[in-house]
Parts: structure tokens; C-alpha cells; sequence
């Protein structure tokens, strides 16, 4: 008998590399168990899976669905890596930088954002098409402890989700429609809620971005051991292949 | 009799950031005025307002590509004082000092070889084709090789205290965040004597020109001025990094001596002109005519007592000599003085190199807060002051910067002008090296025009209305 299915499990393939699913297994949980990086941002381990970034987009059955959303399905032929799906999602992640403030030379979260490493990832180093929105957005230091700069922010909503699943609290949430659409907090401003800085949501894994800021801790961790030092972002998923 | 004329070198050439200088010539071709405009504009005094305090250090370096480094740490001094932190551990200070004559090693070799040395080797008035850094390696091809491995080397230390050759994040508010691994001081080690030789050789290149070309150099954009540095506390010995504020005289006499550098605001008064977006700082008790000075390399050789490397203090005394102990206002003997301190600066690599406290671990210090800090320090092209204030949820309100070229901005316009009236006036015909020869004496400076324009809106500000006489006739004042 060929491969290693598990029990009650079936098989897909990835760019026709072959992949052992289980029964309500998403795309991308099936593919990062065995090793295949498919790129995402608003999806995150623990948190339930959202399906807005779109980062995450693979041709499954000749349509275009967001593998953390989408359940494997047998003897499925999943399209991740083509030149097409890499270009869509270089233009989203593009998008992503002309639709905030994404100053990543100033930034304390460069070397640990998803952002940018999906940027280094997608091979976004050319002069950008889109015009830069350049959004004026006010820094929220009231917290003694946490800042919160959304001119940063990607709209992920992996806060929102970690402070109402995770934490209980459901401090953040979305306010606004369409391209206005943007993270708020639930009262003035943070210090008017009851965020602390030992919250899932405001720890440095939760925040993709720069947008969610631990006070004081910036630029403590220097280059070269900061997380995406060590290698693209997805590495840590593809070295299960080797 | 011919026509007045205005004549416009822009841009200045082989200088940092952007700037140009106007002459202007009556009928009788003779100069009337002379002047260097920055115009360019930064405006970080402005815009770094609401960012957060521990961003600060790396904000700011972006000033500068070619000594961020000085403002990285003049700006973390600040913030080490607002984090309540008056004494580093001796692995952060040292770590912060290796970076620091990294940076000024690599940054005065630039100028040196890279920016100045066509014009020295080949003559001011040389042809235009000729006066650039591949000329120099073309004819001397030791020399451009030796230009280049220098600065790396300076480079090499700064990616290695901050992270990276260019816009680093090594000091942060309180310390440092590493150390300096074994191989990679073994590494510099294993190249620390050819360093050492190839400054020596650098120092007897500078001083053989300068003491070949006497009279040029006497006479060359040279005036008296006072003079302004930091020097060490204890002895008054030449400290790049930390120190108290001296000021001297053309003559030598003092006119401050060891305060600290939190009371610069006390002594230094900063004039607005409506032709430049570059402040004139001048020394408030002796007012804007008497009270301008100059800092930089040779302004930090007139001020230290002796340096405290024996290399470079032999070199000091040589230097000193010429002018019998008293300042040496010849502006073309910064290049001698800038070699003095790459000389000095490789001779502190290499006594930090030696010293255990850079593999230490303890990195950070803490302190209680406080809302004000300001940090001062020698950047290569001399004193910079940054100056801070910081409210309740760590946002930056206040933000003052007084960099090297802006206390340099009245003797560089002195020296565009001296140049200007003794090599252009009366001439019928005005050759490009002619001109040459006015941006050989801002040159002299290695002015950081990038660096020093900042203040916007609310700086103090004096509207004074003359009328056609001359007369004054209203003046309004706004001040902050």
C-alpha cells in the first residue's frame, strides 16, 4: 500500500506533491503538516480560522478558495505555488503596504513582521504599481504598557480573535466598512479598556505587524536573532519536508 | 566696467546633502557677497514628535547615510537620561564607544580619500574630469585600495556593535542589545596593526601636505574663531563619546571650560537667516558678531588637552607645534586633524578589542524616568547635540538638534567668502576651477548639509521691516 494515510484519512495533492489529510481538515492545516508552506496573514495557530486576507488563495477544482478556510477534500489537485496565485498575492501584499503606513525602516517590529516577510517572500522588490493612500492615523499611547499604531494595522483581525476566544475580553474590534474599515478598541482609547500587556492579543505572535506595541521592549532583540533572520517566513513548515 | 553678476555653484559638489553657494560680483567684477545656501530640508524636529521614546535612536539616524551612527547614539544618550540611566554597564559603554570609532574612522576616511583627496593630489584648479575618486585609484592605486579597506574595516566594526554597516539598532534606551562575540574580535584583531600602520601612513600624507603647502594653507579660508568641543571630565583630554563642553578662543583663551553638556541651551544661543534653512548657533554671552565658533576635528584638536592614545598624541603635539600650543585656525588643517583622529580612533579599537567587558552580558541598565533627557556627543564632523522631551505615555514632545554642520554654518560662510574675494575678485573670466577652489574650503569642513536643517514652524523667530534707508522700521518676535 503507497503513502501514509492516517486512519480515516484520505489524500490530495499540493502542486502534485501528495498530502495525507483527516476528515474536516482545512487546505492549509492538512499542507502544514506536511510541510508545504502556503503563504497566509490573517490566519494564525490557535486562533479560528477568518478567511479575509486572501493571502492564502489556492486553485482547488479549478477555483479560487482560501485554503484556512477551505476543507481538503480527496483526490483533490491543489494549486499553490503558480506563477499566477504568487503574482495575485504579491499584489495583495502590495496593496497591504500602499493601504497603511508601512515604514519598515523605522519599524520595531522589522525582522519579526509577516508583513514584510511575506513581502522578502513574494519577491516584492520592484517599484510598487498602486498609489500609496498615506492614512493619517493617530499612535494610542494611553496604556502604560501597550501602544497601538494602526497606521500599521492590516486589518487581519487576529487581535479581535485572540482577545475575545483567547482572553475573554473582546478589547478590539472592527468599526467602519469597506476600505474604512479598521481595528478599533472598546472605549476611548486603551487605556479606557481593560487590555494588559500578559494578553494573548497583545503578545508579539498575535500582532503581525508593528501595529499592537509592547512598551519599551523595541529594538531589544538585535539583527540577526530577530525571527525572520533566520530564514523566509514558512521555513520553519517546509523543513518538516527535509 | 561690466555688468553685476551673481554666480551659483549648484550643486556643491562632493559633500554630503544638497546645497550651493551664490557669489555675487559688482561692476568692477569684484565680490560683494558670498554665501552657502542649504537648500534642502529634513524637518525631523518636527516629525519625530509623538513617536515613541525607544524609536527615537533609530528614527533619527536616518538623518545621515554616512554617520548615522552619531546620531543613533547622541540620540540613545537622550534616552538613557530619560530612562533614568546616568551610568551605562561597562558592556554597553564599551560596546557604544566601539561603534562610535568605527563610525568615525570610516567617516573621516571617506572624506579624506574619497571626497578631499583630488582636489589635494591633483590641485584645486584641476580639471574637473580629473578630481574624482577613480582618478585617484587610477594614479595611485595603493593608496584607493588602502582608501577602501579602511573604511570597511570601520564599517565592518559598526555592522558588528549595531547590526548592520548602515542604520543599525545596537544602542537602545538604557544599554546596548550585544556583545561582541570571540571570532568576531578575533577577527578585527587579526587586521588591527595594518590599521594602525596604514593611519600612521595617513597622518604623515595629511601633515606632509599641509606643512608643504604653508602658505596656501595659511592663507586658504583661514580666519580666528572660537572653537568648541566636548573633552574628557577628568583631564580635559580629547573624548569623542561622553565628556564636558570646552570652548577656547582664537587665542586659546577660555571662555567655557567643563560643563556639562545638559547646560548647552545656556550657552548657545541659535540665530535665524532668511537665506538659508541652516541655523547660526553662536556663544550667547558673547553675542552673534564675536560669538560664533567652529567644531569639527581641527576645532577638537585646538580644544584637548592631549589625547589619550600615544600615537595620536604625538601627532597632537606635532600639529600643536606649528602654531606654538595656541589654536591653529587654518581651516585646510582639518584634513591633518581628521587623520589625527583616525589614527586615535584605531588606536582605541584596538585597546577595546583587548578588554573583556565586550563579551559581557549585562547589557541593560535601569533607572527611574524622567521626562527630559539630552545627549551630546563628537560625530565626525564634530559636536552634535540632541535634545528631548518625552511625556507620560512615552511620546517624544520636544525634540532640539544642533548637529556639527550648523555650528560649522558661520565659519563655513566666512571661509565660501575669503575664498571667494582672494581668488575670484577682479577676474574677467571666472573658470570652473576657480569656483573649484571655493567648495575645496566648504569642503574642508565635511559639511553634513543632510543633517542640520530640522526646526519648522514654531522655532523663535524675529520679523524685523526696513525701510529703504535701511532704517528699522517695525520688528515682531514669536517664540515657542
Amino acid at each position: 500500500m503507497s503513502g501514509t494515510k492516517k486512519e480515516t484519512g484520505f489524500t490530495f495533492t499540493i502542486d502534485g506533491i501528495e498530502i495525507t489529510a483527516t476528515a474536516g481538515q482545512t487546505i492549509m492545516e492538512a499542507a502544514d503538516e506536511a510541510g508545504v508552506y502556503i503563504p497566509r496573514l490573517c490566519d494564525h495557530e490557535g486562533l479560528r480560522h477568518q478567511g479575509s486576507c486572501r493571502v492564502c488563495t489556492v486553485k482547488a477544482g479549478g477555483r479560487s478558495v482560501a485554503a484556512c478556510t477551505q476543507p481538503a477534500a480527496p483526490g483533490q489537485a491543489v494549486e499553490n505555488e503558480t506563477q499566477h496565485l504568487t503574482k495575485m498575492r504579491r499584489d495583495l501584499v502590495e496593496m497591504l503596504f500602499h493601504e497603511g503606513n508601512h515604514l519598515c525602516p523605522i519599524c520595531e517590529a522589522s525582522g519579526n513582521c509577516e508583513l514584510q516577510a511575506m513581502a522578502y517572500r513574494l519577491d516584492m522588490t520592484e517599484a510598487t504599481k498602486f498609489p500609496y493612500l498615506e492614512p493619517c492615523r493617530a499612535l494610542d499611547a494611553s496604556h502604560p504598557d501597550i501602544a497601538l499604531d494602526t497606521n500599521r494595522c492590516i486589518s487581519c483581525g487576529r487581535c479581535i480573535r485572540a482577545s475575545q476566544d483567547v482572553d475573554g475580553k473582546g478589547i478590539f474590534g472592527y468599526v467602519g466598512r469597506g476600505i474604512h474599515r479598521r481595528v478599533a478598541v472598546n472605549g476611548e482609547n486603551l487605556a479606557d479598556t481593560t487590555a494588559e500587556v500578559t494578553d494573548h492579543a497583545i503578545s508579539a505572535e498575535v500582532c503581525p505587524v508593528g501595529c499592537i506595541i509592547r512598551k519599551r521592549v523595541g529594538f531589544a532583540v538585535p539583527i540577526g536573532e530577530r525571527e525572520f533572520d533566520k530564514g523566509l517566513i514558512g521555513h520553519e513548515i517546509e523543513e518538516k519536508r527535509k | 566696467m561690466s555688468e553685476p553678476r551673481l554666480i551659483e555653484i549648484s550643486p556643491v559638489t562632493r559633500v554630503e546633502g544638497h546645497g550651493k553657494v551664490t557669489i555675487h560680483l559688482n561692476a568692477e567684477n569684484e565680490v560683494d557677497e558670498a554665501r552657502l545656501h542649504i537648500v534642502e530640508f529634513r524637518g525631523f524636529e518636527r516629525f519625530i514628535r509623538g513617536r515613541l521614546m525607544w524609536e527615537v535612536p533609530v528614527i533619527v539616524q536616518r538623518l545621515c547615510g554616512i554617520c548615522p551612527v552619531s546620531h543613533h547614539l547622541a540620540a540613545a544618550k537622550a534616552m538613557d537620561m530619560i530612562a533614568g540611566v546616568d551610568q551605562l554597564t561597562p558592556t554597553a559603554e564599551k560596546m557604544r564607544r566601539l561603534m562610535h570609532y568605527g563610525q568615525v574612522m570610516q567617516s573621516h576616511v571617506l572624506h579624506f580619500f574619497h571626497l578631499a583627496a583630488p582636489d589635494l593630489l591633483f590641485g584645486f584648479g584641476a580639471p574637473a574630469e580629473k578630481r574624482n575618486i577613480f582618478e585617484v585609484i587610477k594614479e595611485q592605486p595603493e593608496l584607493g585600495k588602502r582608501a577602501v579597506l579602511m573604511r570597511k574595516y570601520g564599517q565592518e566594526i559598526i555592522e558588528a556593535t549595531a547590526g548592520k554597516k548602515v542604520h543599525g539598532t545596537g544602542a537602545i534606551p538604557g544599554g546596548i542589545n550585544r556583545n561582541l562575540p570571540i571570532e568576531r574580535r578575533d577577527h578585527f584583531l587579526s587586521s588591527i596593526d595594518q590599521m594602525i600602520e596604514w593611519s600612521k601612513d595617513a597622518v604623515k600624507l595629511a601633515r606632509d601636505y599641509t606643512l608643504e603647502h604653508e602658505e596656501l594653507v595659511s592663507e586658504f579660508g583661514s580666519f580666528p574663531s572660537n572653537y568648541m568641543s566636548l573633552v574628557r571630565e577628568s583631564d580635559g583630554a580629547l573624548d569623542l563619546y561622553h565628556g564636558n563642553l570646552r570652548a577656547l578662543s582664537s587665542t586659546g583663551d577660555t571662555i567655557f571650560d567643563q560643563v556639562p553638556y545638559t547646560r548647552y541651551h545656556e550657552l548657545i544661543v541659535e540665530d535665524v537667516r532668511s537665506w538659508s534653512y541652516m541655523k547660526f548657533p553662536f556663544i550667547k554671552t558673547l553675542g552673534p558678531e564675536a560669538g560664533w565658533y567652529r567644531v569639527g576635528p581641527l576645532a577638537r584638536m585646538n580644544t584637548a588637552s592631549f589625547i589619550d592614545t600615544p600615537l595620536a598624541n604625538e601627532a597632537l603635539q606635532e600639529l600643536k607645534a606649528v602654531t606654538s600650543g595656541t589654536p591653529n585656525n587654518s581651516t585646510l588643517a582639518n584634513h591633518w586633524a581628521r587623520m589625527i583622529e583616525v589614527l586615535h580612533c584605531v588606536e582605541k579599537i584596538r585597546e577595546l578589542l583587548s578588554d573583556p567587558d565586550l563579551q559581557g552580558t549585562d547589557l541593560i541598565a535601569k533607572g527611574d524616568r524622567r521626562e527630559e533627557g539630552i545627549g551630546v556627543i563628537e560625530a565626525p564632523r564634530g559636536n552634535l547635540i540632541h535634545h528631548y522631551k518625552v511625556d507620560e505615555h512615552d511620546q517624544v514632545t520636544y525634540c532640539n538638534l544642533i548637529v556639527s554642520t550648523t555650528h560649522n554654518n558661520e565659519g563655513m560662510n566666512r571661509a565660501v567668502k575669503d575664498v571667494a574675494v582672494k581668488h575670484l575678485s577682479g577676474k574677467e573670466q571666472i573658470t570652473e576651477g576657480m569656483l573649484n577652489h571655493v567648495e575645496v574650503a566648504i569642503r574642508a569642513y565635511d559639511p553634513c548639509l543632510s543633517c542640520a536643517t530640522h526646526a519648522l514652524g514654531q522655532m523663535p523667530l524675529q520679523v524685523q521691516l526696513f525701510g529703504a534707508g535701511g532704517e528699522l522700521i517695525d520688528s515682531r518676535e514669536q517664540c515657542v
